[in-house]
């Protein structure tokens, strides 16, 4: 009897209900604090559905598997980022010289500051390798940690704790460093916060969303394209 | 919804396949968003479409998306720990500075154009 219940607070089922029930805990913190910029929903979410998962003392490979019915729609999702862009299509006209100078740039800071930083502090090239392709969104950086040395579950785990810096603390400091503009705002967030970030400029404004998806999508593009050449002068 | 949903997933499917016989070192979503990006500017839908509901509903939970690969946290739980100074520091100085060249740089560019834009009629 007691074999049949654990059994059932294992499987797929109860651990999807996990996901789902922290991450509506996370919306219901959002709400009642008026969308205070630490109350990203993703947060107890992660903080529930892991702890879960460590007294039902499941391995995370097996949660991942239950829960790819969840991370599949990321996919999509990325797709449907053509909406906000196609909607502010006339106000991306304008900033696509800016924009093709700003995000290579920021690509080759991104990978060459966590590859190299990691070295001078002491860590291994593996770690270096885990962390140089973070600015990309999840299922691009897995594939790149993959490619390059790293470890690639550890990859997902830094680039969704990077989106979560950039929806908690880059508005804020965004504001302090007098990047006013929506759009320069929301280039920066995709940029270097991906999905995570870009979750909160949509629900900040539609003009910032739409360019932070785009920045994602670009700095996707872009960190595959230039990790081999920045760690090929390594 | 269902033919949105159609939309959605088959914009990433092409673009898996236009990954697959390019060799674009690019992920088949990014390929799919424009993709989609074309189809909506030819079909150009309403509001209550399809194709833009199911999109909206997507978007306004992406955060519940990244769930799955947060949890990873607890595989790696003693890493974290044992090199937490090498990988916290690059983790918060390296997001700090794309976010802030990528600002920058397009807040400049777009200030001084504002000042170029403004200089030109007394020109």
């Amino acid at each position: 009897m007691r074999e049949d219940l654990l059994e059932l607070l294992r499987s797929p089922l109860s651990l999807l209900l996990l996901t789902l029930a922290g991450y509506r805990l996370g919306l219901w913190l959002k709400h009642v604090t008026g969308a205070h910029p630490l109350a990203q929903p993703v947060i107890p979410a992660v903080a529930l559905t892991g702890a879960g998962i460590t007294l039902l003392d499941v391995d995370y490979a097996a949660y991942a598997d239950a829960a790819t019915l969840v991370s599949f729609w990321l996919g999509p999702a990325t797709v449907a980022l053509a909406l906000p862009l196609y909607r502010q299509w006339s106000r991306v006209r304008a900033v696509l010289a800016p924009m093709l100078v700003a995000l290579p740039i920021g690509a080759v800071v991104s990978i060459a500051t966590a590859y190299g930083l990691v070295h001078l502090l002491g860590g291994s090239e593996e770690l270096a390798a885990t962390m140089a392709p973070k600015a990309a969104t999840t299922p691009v950086s897995i594939a790149l940690s993959e490619t390059i040395g790293g470890v690639p579950a550890l990859t997902a785990v830094v680039t969704v704790t990077a989106g979560i810096l950039g929806a908690v603390l880059a508005p804020t400091l965004m504001t302090w460093a007098r990047i006013t503009d929506r759009r320069a705002r929301g280039l920066a967030m995709g940029a270097s916060s991906h999905g995570v970030g870009t979750s909160r400029s949509l629900s900040d404004d539609e003009t910032e969303g739409a360019f932070s998806g785009l920045a994602m999508g670009l700095t996707a593009l872009l960190t595959s394209v230039l990790i081999p050449v920045v760690l090929l002068v390594r | 919804m269902i033919r949105g949903l159609t939309v959605l997933l088959l914009c990433q499917f092409l673009g898996g396949v236009v990954v697959a016989l390019t060799r674009l070192p690019v992920p088949g979503p990014v390929v799919g968003m424009v993709l989609l990006l074309g189809w909506l500017a030819w079909r150009r839908p309403a509001d209550d479409s399809g194709t833009v509901r199911v999109s909206e509903a997507l978007l306004k939970h992406l955060q519940l998306l990244f769930v799955p690969a947060g949890v990873g946290v607890v595989a790696y739980l003693t890493v974290l720990r044992e090199h937490a100074l090498p990988l916290g520091v690059s983790l918060v100085v390296s997001w700090l500075a794309g976010l802030l060249v990528v600002g920058w740089i397009v807040q400049g560019a777009l200030a001084w154009r504002g000042r170029a834009d403004q200089e030109a009629p007394r020109a």
